[in-house]
């Protein structure tokens, strides 16, 4: 039987900053670090956006793509490192907000940056058995670096959704594979409000290590090679790290590009490589092959071998929708207003 | 707000759940148990319908003197908003600066934060309009 995507939602915030304003701040070089990242800017959510409003724009343009009765979703699993509340799932308020409620199961996931690969894992089960008709997967961030940290320059806000099924569908995943190790590249404890890493430890036995390894055990399951592949996204903590990954697997720049997105809009955390790979949906064409391969932290790789169908330009009729619709027209803060958006400033009790 | 009163009101604020009167046609947000205009008549003939989403903006103005729980968004614009489908609502307008928009206006909801109580306290999410980003439904 096949399991694939059978719609999908994006969701970039509106506000924009750029590393060499950080850098001013800071008294650091960050013309050197935006060139060193390659981020040239990254997206910052306003003071009234969270993952849960996140989660909710990006499912409600899932929606809005295709003609899925909200009540044949059984599932919604939304993987973040920034939910709002501590104890209170932010897929209950998603299933609210779409119409989905009561009558399905719902669940906050999280595995840093790979959350929302997880739960696509998990719904693929589900409707491949049969337990329900559709199932829901989102990753959607907030994440902050603490100010003047390096991570500071581009950690980011936006969210993604997909929607999987085994009927109408728009992009067929021939295989799944993970790869999960004991590693203590990147954590946050509970109650902390910014995470700790690892520094150069987040580079060769982390990042590269996972998404290298399980793109290629991947490959291999699915009989293929870099050049059977139309395009390829990664993870994109920053906008180098995927295209050394890409260049070591084999992969080359016209493969990688339509993906890549923090350069313009940084580190999304759980929706990087899902926007990335939305990305790719809005401009791909039926017969198209995708490589997809996550990271999160602590650590381990989600990856995908996706094949488009002809179902994709049903759902591509609204512009609006796409991606580059939503990279584009951002406008910048200055570092001042960026903090004071950010919750980054200290206030009397009291006030917020 | 107390936490009871919000949650009732969660079709409503989450999506722009109304009531129609069965009698004599009129919406009403936030809906109404019994018909201002039929009152008796309408008793039992009262409907939940769901507002398209989207409308335009009849009049606004510039909040400078914000309340607490917007403290941190102002100047930010309020308006009355004219929905599709007849009904009028007030509500923040959200992702613009008062030049980018003006009487007529097309606006569509969102989803927004709408206060919390307190840094330990329930969140409150509903809906704030935006400038048009989208093709309109049809209806
Ligand atoms: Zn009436």
């Amino acid at each position: 039987m096949d399991v694939g995507i059978v719609s999908y939602g994006a969701y970039v915030p509106r506000w924009r900053i750029t590393p060499v304003e950080i850098g001013r701040v800071w008294g650091t070089d960050g013309e050197a670090i935006s060139r060193g990242l390659n981020v040239k800017s990254k997206s910052v959510p306003s003071p009234d956006e969270d993952v849960i409003t996140m989660s909710v724009e990006a499912a409600r343009n899932l929606m809005r793509r295709c003609k899925v009765d909200p009540k044949d979703i059984g599932a919604i699993y939304v993987g973040s490192e920034s939910h709002p509340y501590a104890v209170k799932p932010t897929a209950t308020i998603v299933a609210e907000a779409i119409e989905a409620a009561p009558d399905l199961t719902a669940a906050d996931y999280e595995f840093a940056c790979k959350a929302g690969t997880a739960a696509i894992q998990t719904c693929m089960g589900l409707v491949a058995s049969n337990m329900m008709k559709y199932g829901m997967a989102i990753g959607t961030d907030t994440s902050q670096g603490a100010p003047g940290d390096a991570l500071e320059y581009s950690a980011s806000a936006g969210g993604a959704a997909f929607l999987i099924g085994t009927a109408d569908i728009a992009a067929r995943i021939n295989e799944t594979y993970s790869f999960t190790t004991d590693t203590p590249d990147f954590w946050r404890r509970e109650g902390e409000m910014y995470p700790r890493h690892g520094g150069r430890f987040t580079g060769e036995p982390a990042y590269f290590k996972h998404v290298l390894t399980c793109g290629k055990n991947l490959m291999e399951i699915a009989g293929t090679s870099p050049e059977d592949y139309d395009y390829v996204v990664f993870h994109q903590p920053n906008g180098k790290f995927p295209l050394r990954a890409a260049k070591m697997l084999g992969f080359g720049k016209e493969q990688t590009t339509t993906g890549l997105l923090s350069p313009m809009i940084g580190n999304t955390y759980s929706a990087a490589v899902l926007l990335g790979l939305a990305s790719i949906l809005d401009v791909s064409k039926p017969g198209d092959r995708i490589l997809a391969v996550a990271y999160g932290s602590g650590a381990g790789s989600d990856a995908f071998d996706i094949t488009v169908t002809e179902q994709i330009t049903e759902l591509r009729k609204d512009p609006f929708l796409l991606v580059s619709n939503m990279i584009s027209g951002g406008k910048y803060l200055d570092y001042a207003t960026y903090a004071k958006f950010r919750g980054k400033i200290t206030l009397a009790e009291g006030s917020r | 707000m107390a936490i009871p009163r919000f949650w009732r009101e969660t079709p409503s604020r989450y999506n722009l759940f109304a009531s129609k009167c069965g009698n004599c046609g009129e919406v009403h947000f936030p809906p109404r148990f019994v018909c201002p205009s039929c009152h008796r008549k309408s008793i039992g003939r009262m409907e939940s319908i769901k507002l398209c989403g989207t409308g335009k903006i009849l009049s606004y103005s510039v909040v400078h003197d914000a309340p607490e729980d917007f403290e941190m968004q102002k100047p930010y614009i309020i308006a009355i908003i004219e929905m599709k489908d007849g009904v009028r609502l007030t509500a923040p307008i959200i992702d613009c600066d008062e030049p980018d928009i003006g009487i007529g206006t097309e606006v569509e909801a969102t989803f927004r934060k709408l206060g919390e109580e307190g840094k330990a306290g329930v969140i409150h999410y509903g809906y704030k309009f935006r400038r048009m980003n989208r093709t309109p439904p049809e209806k």
